[in-house]
C-alpha cells in the first residue's frame, strides 16, 4: 500500500464512486469494516510513512513557499541533489511548505533514521558540502546554522518551539504549515486531516455544525470581524435551491501574505473547511477566488482539488452521505477592490469588479442572485479544529469579544520577520519585540502599520494594546487581512500616508464620488506638504498648501461616512492616524520644512564634505542634472539650484562625503 | 493561434470572460484588438464589455511586452526599505518610466501592489526569478546581466541565419 486510495485487500470498496462512510476513520485506524491483520499492519506501516516516523535513508525537508524560493531555495535544493550523487548517498528529499521564519529561509530540515527531525536555517549553497558532510556522513549536528529540532530540546540544541521566535506563539492554522509535504493528501489525512469533515458528515447535522461554529465566537478573518457562525445561520435559514460558498484569497493588502502561505503549505485544510461550511449552509457549489499574483498557490490549490475528486472527497455523494459538493478556483485579475464581497461577486461573474450596495448582502442575494456566503482563507482554514476539539476549545482562546488565534505577517524593519501566529489578546509590544526580536540595526522604534491600507500606524504609546478587533479599532487601526508592517525611526510618516493614499487612489474602482475623486483630493493636499518652496516662493501655492491641511480632517470624514464600500470607508485611516498620533511630524514638515526620516527628498539638501571626497567622479557621473562640478582628484561641489534631489551621488559615494540634511 | 483556446469555453457564458482573457494574455503576452472581438462574438457580448473588463483589471495589458519584463514590489514593507529608489534607479537606468517598455523591445519596467515575499524587502522580480534584499547598486549589474544574455542571443541568432 503506497497511499489509502489503494485498497488493503478485496473487501475495502472505496472508490470516488463508490464511496464508504467510514473511509477517513478507517485511513488512520486500519480497517474497520472487516478484521484482518495484515491489513491492519498494512495502515500501521503506511501511517508511519506518512508521519515520518519510520524510514530507512535519511530524509531532507526542504522549505519552498514563495518566500523560500524567493530566498534560493531551488537553487539549495538542486545543490543538495548534486551533493548527495557526488558522495553517493541515498536521502529523500521532501519540499515543504514555509514554517513562518521567513527571515531564516531558505530552512533545511534532516531527519536521520531513527533520530529526530532537525531545522537548519539560512542554508545556500555554498553550505551544501559542509551540511550534507557533518549530517549526513558524519552523523553529527551541523550546529553553525541550527535551528531547533523537533523532538526533546536539550541545552545545545533547543526544542524548535522553545527558540524565542516561536515561543509566544500559538499554532492552530499554521500547525501542518512547513511540516507535511503540502501536495500529498495522504500526509494531511494522516497528520489529521478530514477528520472533521468526516465527522460533520456522519454525526453532527448542519445545525449542530452550524451552533459549534457560532458558540466558538469564531469571527471573519478578512478583516471585519463578522461572525462566522451568525453568517452561516443566515444562509441557512435562506431557502433557495442553489447556494453557494466562496473562498476569499484575493489578498490585496499589500505587506499580508498570510493566506497565500496557508494555501501553499496546506492547502487541504482550507478545502475541508468549505466542504464543511457547504455541507452546513447547504451549498453545492464552491469557488476559490484567489489572486493570479500567487501562481503556486493556484497550483497547489488545483492540486489538492483534483485529490480530493479522486479520493472521494469532492464531487457527488461525498463520503456516502448524499452530499453533493463541486469546487472550482477562479483567478482574479489583478483588482485590491476585489476583495470587497461584491466586487468579488461581479468579478467572479465575469464583469468588472465593482461593489454594489448592501443590503441585499451576500447571504441573502449573493453569486447570481442566489444566497452566498463568503469568508476567508484563515476563517476557512479554523473550521476544522473547531469542529474537532469543539467550541469551547477555541472560545477559551482570546478575550472576551475575540477568539481564537489570528496569523499575522510581519515585516519590515523588524529582525524575525516572518508568519506568526499568535492567540488573541497578546500585547503588539509582545508580537514586535518578543516574537518579532525589535528593530534592526540599533534604530529606534516609530511605528506599526496594522491592516495594511485600511488600517492606520500606531505609535510606541500604544504598543500595550490588546490585539483584538475592537481594542485596534479604538486605538485607529483595524485588524485589517492581518499585515503588521513595522517602521523605524528612518520611515517618514507623511510619506507613508502619501504611500497608501497612491494605492488606494489607483485601485479606486471609480464607481463612487467620494472615493473616486475625495482619495484624489487628499493625496493632492498630502503630496503639497513635502514640495520644495522655491527661490521665489509663489504665494498662492503656500496658500494653497495652508488651507488644504486646514480641510484635509473633514474631507477624511466625509469619505469616511458617504463611500459605498469598504475600500472608500476606510481609505482616510492611514492620514487620520498619522495626523493623530504624528501630528509634530506633520507640522515640522510644514513650519520647519525638514523631513528628519530624510526621506521626503525635495525638502533635503545634498552636500559634499570636501575634507572626505577624493574626487573619483563616480557622483559627476552618476548626476542625471548635471549638478556637480570638480577637478579630477579634486574636492566635488554641488550646484543646489540645480540638483533635483533624486539622492543618486548620495547613494553611489563610496566613501560618503555625500551628506544630507 | 487563439481559436482553440477561445472554443474550450462554452458559448455565451459571460463567467468565463476573465479566464478567457487570461488565458490570451498567456499566449500573446498581451490583448491583441483581434482577440477581443473574436471572445465578444463567441460569448456574445459586447466589445465594449469585453474592453471595459480588459482594462478595469491591472493584470490585462494592451501593448505587447518587452523580453525581459521587471517587476517593482511596491508593498508596503518593501516602501519602508526604500523600494521608491530602487524604482526610480531603474527608470533612470532604463530610460523608460514604469508601465512602459524599452525602445528596443527588451525591458518592460512594472510595479506590482505587494508580491508578498515581504520578508525578504525590497524585492524585485524579472521574468521568473526573484531578486531580494537589493540595493540600488547592484542594479546596474542586475540589468546588465540581461543585456549580455540578449546581445549573446542575438550573436547565435545572426551566425544561424548565416550558416
Amino acid at each position: 500500500m503506497k497511499s489509502f486510495i489503494e485498497k488493503c485487500c478485496e473487501q475495502c470498496w472505496h472508490s470516488a464512486e463508490t464511496p464508504c462512510e467510514q473511509f477517513i476513520a478507517c485511513c488512520v485506524d486500519g480497517p474497520l469494516c472487516h478484521k484482518d491483520e495484515k491489513c491492519q499492519e498494512k495502515f500501521k506501516q503506511l501511517n508511519s510513512v506518512l508521519k515520518y516516523s519510520e524510514h530507512d535513508i535519511p530524509l531532507i525537508f526542504i522549505g519552498m513557499g514563495t518566500c523560500g524560493l524567493a530566498s534560493g531555495a531551488d537553487k539549495v535544493k538542486k545543490a543538495i541533489e548534486e551533493e548527495l550523487s557526488k558522495n553517493n548517498l541515498k536521502a529523500k528529499i521532501i519540499p515543504t511548505g514555509c514554517i513562518g521564519y521567513c527571515a531564516k529561509e531558505p530552512i533545511v530540515d534532516i531527519k536521520l533514521p531513527g533520530k529526530d527531525r532537525i531545522s537548519y536555517c539560512e542554508i545556500f549553497p555554498k553550505d551544501v558540502h559542509e551540511l550534507i558532510k557533518t549530517t549526513l556522513i558524519d552523523g553529527n549536528v551541523y550546529k553553525k546554522k541550527l535551528l531547533g529540532t523537533y523532538g526533546k530540546g536539550t541545552d545545545s540544541i533547543p526544542n524548535i518551539n522553545e527558540i524565542p521566535f516561536f515561543k509566544r506563539q500559538l499554532k492552530v492554522v499554521l500547525e501542518n504549515c512547513g511540516v507535511i509535504n503540502p501536495t500529498s493528501i495522504d500526509e494531511y489525512i494522516s497528520a489529521g486531516g478530514f477528520k472533521a469533515l468526516d465527522k460533520s458528515l456522519r454525526l453532527l447535522t448542519p445545525e449542530t455544525v452550524i451552533r459549534t461554529v457560532k458558540e466558538s465566537g469564531l469571527r471573519g478573518r478578512g478583516g471585519a470581524g463578522f461572525l462566522t457562525g451568525l453568517k452561516w445561520e443566515l444562509a441557512y435559514k435562506k431557502e433557495s435551491d442553489t447556494k453557494y460558498i466562496i473562498c476569499n484569497a484575493d489578498e490585496g493588502d499589500p505587506g499580508a501574505f498570510m493566506d497565500r502561505s496557508v494555501l501553499e503549505s496546506d492547502p487541504f485544510r482550507v478545502i475541508e473547511g468549505m466542504i464543511i461550511g457547504a455541507y452546513a449552509i447547504g451549498a453545492s457549489y464552491g469557488y476559490i477566488y484567489c489572486r493570479a499574483e500567487y501562481p503556486l498557490a493556484i497550483e497547489r490549490l488545483q492540486n489538492a482539488i483534483d485529490k480530493c475528486k479522486e479520493y472521494g472527497l469532492l464531487g457527488k455523494n461525498i463520503l456516502n452521505s448524499d452530499f453533493d459538493f463541486e469546487l472550482k478556483i477562479k483567478k482574479g485579475a489583478g483588482a485590491f477592490v476585489c476583495g470587497e464581497e461584491t466586487a468579488l461577486i461581479a468579478s467572479i461573474e465575469g464583469k468588472r469588479g465593482m461593489p454594489r450596495p448592501r443590503p441585499p448582502y451576500p447571504v441573502e442575494a449573493g453569486l447570481w442572485g442566489k444566497p452566498t456566503v463568503i469568508n476567508n482563507v484563515e476563517t476557512f482554514a479554523n473550521i476544522p479544529p473547531i469542529i474537532n476539539r469543539g467550541q469551547e476549545w477555541f472560545s477559551s482562546i482570546g478575550t472576551k469579544s475575540s477568539k481564537g488565534t489570528k496569523v499575522f505577517a510581519l515585516s519590515g524593519k523588524v529582525v524575525n520577520g516572518g508568519l506568526v501566529e499568535v492567540p488573541m489578546g497578546i500585547t503588539l509590544r509582545e508580537v514586535v519585540f518578543d516574537i518579532g526580536g525589535g528593530i534592526p540595526n540599533d534604530k529606534k522604534f516609530k511605528a506599526i502599520q496594522i491592516g495594511g491600507p485600511s488600517g492606520g500606524c500606531l505609535p510606541e504609546s500604544v504598543l500595550d494594546t490588546e490585539v483584538d478587533y475592537e481594542s485596534l479599532k479604538e486605538v485607529g487601526a483595524m485588524m485589517g487581512s492581518g499585515g503588521f508592517v513595522v517602521m523605524d525611526e528612518d520611515t517618514c510618516m507623511v510619506d507613508v500616508a502619501k504611500f497608501f493614499l497612491t494605492f488606494i487612489q489607483n485601485e479606486s474602482c471609480g464607481k463612487c464620488v467620494p472615493c473616486r475623486e475625495g482619495t484624489k483630493r487628499m493625496l493632492e493636499i498630502i503630496e503639497r506638504i513635502p514640495v520644495r518652496y522655491g527661490n521665489n516662493g509663489n504665494k498662492i501655492e503656500q496658500l494653497q498648501r495652508f488651507k488644504g491641511i486646514i480641510h484635509l480632517q473633514r474631507l477624511a470624514d466625509v469619505i469616511k461616512d458617504t463611500s459605498l464600500c469598504g475600500l472608500g470607508q476606510s481609505a482616510p485611516n492611514p492620514v487620520l492616524s498619522g495626523l493623530r498620533y504624528f501630528r509634530e511630524e506633520y507640522e515640522e514638515h510644514l513650519f520647519e520644512r525638514k523631513c528628519k526620516a530624510k526621506v521626503c527628498k525635495e525638502l533635503l539638501t545634498y552636500e559634499i564634505d570636501p575634507e572626505l571626497c577624493n574626487g573619483c567622479a563616480v557622483c559627476l557621473r552618476n548626476c542625471s542634472a548635471d549638478a556637480i562640478i570638480g577637478e579630477k582628484k579634486q574636492p566635488h561641489q554641488i550646484i543646489q539650484i540645480k540638483c533635483t534631489k533624486c539622492g543618486m551621488c548620495f547613494e553611489s559615494c563610496r566613501f560618503e562625503a555625500v551628506k544630507v540634511y | 493561434m487563439h481559436n482553440h483556446i477561445i472554443q474550450k469555453y462554452p458559448k455565451n457564458d459571460r463567467s468565463n470572460l476573465i479566464a478567457l482573457l487570461q488565458d490570451i494574455q498567456e499566449i500573446y503576452g498581451y490583448l491583441p484588438e483581434e482577440a477581443i472581438k473574436d471572445i465578444s462574438e463567441h460569448l456574445n457580448i459586447p466589445v465594449s464589455s469585453v474592453y471595459g473588463v480588459a482594462t478595469f483589471y491591472n493584470q490585462f495589458r494592451l501593448t505587447p511586452l518587452g523580453k525581459n519584463v521587471i517587476r517593482v514590489c511596491r508593498g508596503t514593507a518593501c516602501h519602508v526599505k526604500n523600494s521608491a529608489n530602487l524604482l526610480l534607479a531603474l527608470e533612470t537606468e532604463l530610460g523608460i518610466t514604469a508601465g512602459k517598455t524599452t525602445r528596443d523591445k527588451l525591458f518592460t519596467l512594472e510595479t506590482v501592489a505587494c508580491i508578498g515575499a515581504c520578508s525578504i524587502a525590497p524585492v524585485i522580480n524579472i521574468n521568473d526569478e526573484y531578486y531580494g534584499r537589493i540595493t540600488v547598486k547592484e542594479i546596474p549589474k542586475i540589468i546588465n546581466k540581461y543585456r549580455r544574455e540578449a546581445t549573446v542571443k542575438s550573436k547565435q541568432e545572426q551566425t544561424e541565419s548565416v550558416e
